[in-house]
């Protein structure tokens, strides 16, 4: 906002807000990146520094709570500053939840304890971690900067992951059908993808906040979608 | 402008839900001046029947102004003049011809400062009605009832209607003021500010009855307190420096409207 409100501490209020969810969303990122290096580099020591620190996130969304709701108590907000304080309290969630998702990746890297799959196998949990870290990035400057324009790229781009989460469902359906051996590792690294599939869904739900808090509106358009695993869940099976 | 062009212009809000609803007062073009200072720049705004209207907007904004015409308060004082189109029902009420007596009649007022007339509660009712209706005395105790009951006041005041009506605390005195509005049986209540001199739980009390009168009337509320507005009313009109900005439903205004000065007025930007 370019106008500043007459009371001062209505101001502060809205701008701490931002921060802490801005800082909560740089932690999620980090959470989110640690968490799937450590299956790569098989760091049992880094997964579970990893699971330990989610617990700041959950912190720092109930911190958001309580300040949106004393927000909402003192100042009685409306329009624009109404939707900046909902929007936090939907982007503390959702940031939330993508901890937690770390949280379960670096949870299974320390379960498995050493067993691990081949690299290539991983490559397709990277890639796809890549896509989320970016859609995750891109998403937290559109609130920064509360840019619709980048916000709706975001909404847009998770088509993309969900069409590599379906391939890694694919690849790794047939590993596991080539020895029963591969099945443990296989359906901690499929949850791990699916783990990161569901991510990009919370991005895509944080462009849709985004989005909220600048125009006041939902957004029209119909999203595409690419994740066919359950369709792909069915065909393989009735292969078999 | 038809009332659906009004709500589709860029002054009226596209999403207002005018259709279906009657228009009991409109505004057309209203430019008014006191003296040589036009107070009111062409102004438009509907006012729907049994709905109720907030008007918003600094001081001088020309809220209280627009009010005063809807009943032709201003022609008690001189070098005030009105030019535009003012109906209520189709009648125009800025006509020379119009009878002043019978329009505010049909038009009641209730202002900021409760104004209970020096007289037992039972006549502050009763002397509004004389004016204009000869009823039996059990029709009159009748009216006078049913007036306190719908401004919520009976029961306070029941058994001692002898009392001096400037004998009641602020709140059941602006109360007393609405009673005796309703007890004319009006068509379109203004409010002025009613709650500004009263304490919250009276200020809830007249706000529950705002929303009961509005089945049976049309109702206009000019209101310094944005959350008050925001909790009575089913549209909102935003004025600013004479003209009207934006007049759309309350429910969008208060959470997306679509001027920016409707938005950095409500959110405390500027005012």
């Amino acid at each position: 906002m370019t106008e500043h409100h007459t009371v001062k501490a209505f101001d502060s209020d809205l701008q701490e807000l931002a921060r802490m969810v801005a800082e909560m969303g740089g932690l999620a990122e980090k959470q989110v990146a640690d968490a799937v290096d450590a299956l790569a580099r098989r760091d049992t020591a880094l997964a579970q520094r990893v699971a330990a620190a989610d617990t700041q996130i959950d912190t720092l969304q109930r911190e958001i709570e309580e300040k949106s709701v004393l927000t909402i108590a003192r100042r009685q907000p409306v329009a624009s500053d109404l939707r900046e304080v909902v929007g936090a309290l939907r982007l503390a969630n959702d940031l939330e939840r993508i901890g937690d998702l770390a949280k379960n990746i670096a949870k299974r890297v320390i379960a498995l304890n050493g067993e691990f799959p081949p690299p290539k196998l991983i490559r397709g949990v990277e890639h796809m971690t890549d896509l989320l870290l970016g859609q995750l990035k891109a998403v937290l400057n559109a609130y920064a900067r509360r840019s619709v324009a980048e916000a709706m790229a975001v909404w847009r781009g998770d088509e993309e992951i969900d069409a590599v989460c379906t391939s890694v469902f694919r690849e790794l359906l047939t590993y596991m059908m080539e020895d029963p051996r591969n099945i443990t590792f296989c359906i901690h690294l499929l949850f791990c993808a699916k783990n990161i599939e569901r991510m990009g869904d919370h991005a895509t739900n944080i462009a849709e906040t985004v989005h909220y808090i600048i125009e006041g509106k939902p957004i029209a358009d119909q999203r595409p979608k690419g994740d066919t695993t359950t369709l792909a869940a069915l065909r393989k099976a009735g292969e078999v | 402008m038809s009332i659906a062009e009004y709500a589709n212009s860029a002054a009226g809000n596209p999403s207002a839900k005018a259709e279906g609803l009657a228009e009991k007062i409109s505004v057309r073009n209203l430019d008014f001046f006191y003296g040589d200072h036009r107070a009111l720049k062409s102004v438009t705004v509907p006012l729907y029947q049994g709905r109720v209207t907030a008007f918003i907007g600094p001081s001088g904004c020309g809220k209280s102004t627009l009010l005063r015409v809807l009943n032709r308060m201003y022609d008690l004082y001189p070098n005030q003049r009105a030019t535009g189109l003012v109906t209520l029902d189709d009648e125009d009420i800025l006509s020379p011809s119009q009878d002043l007596n019978l329009l505010r009649a049909k038009v009641g007022m209730v202002f900021q400062k409760p104004t209970p007339f020096p007289m037992t509660i039972y006549e502050n009712i009763a002397f509004g009605i004389r004016l204009y209706e000869k009823l039996s005395k059990p029709e009159l105790d009748d009216r006078v009832r049913v007036s306190l009951e719908r401004a919520a006041l009976w029961n306070e005041v029941k058994d001692k209607l002898g009392a001096s009506g400037l004998s009641l605390s602020g709140g059941q005195q602006q109360r007393l003021c609405i009673a005796r509005t309703v007890a004319v049986k009006p068509e379109v209540i203004l409010f002025d500010e009613p709650c500004s001199a009263l304490d919250p739980i009276s200020t809830a009390k007249i706000e529950e009855l705002i929303s009961e009168l509005k089945d049976d009337y049309t109702i206009a509320i000019v209101t310094h307190n944005m959350q008050q507005a925001a909790r009575v009313s089913d549209f909102t009109a935003f004025m600013y420096l004479g003209e009207m900005i934006e007049f759309g439903e309350t429910s969008t205004i208060f959470t997306a409207p679509n001027d920016r000065r409707t938005h950095d007025y409500i959110t405390g930007r500027f005012g």
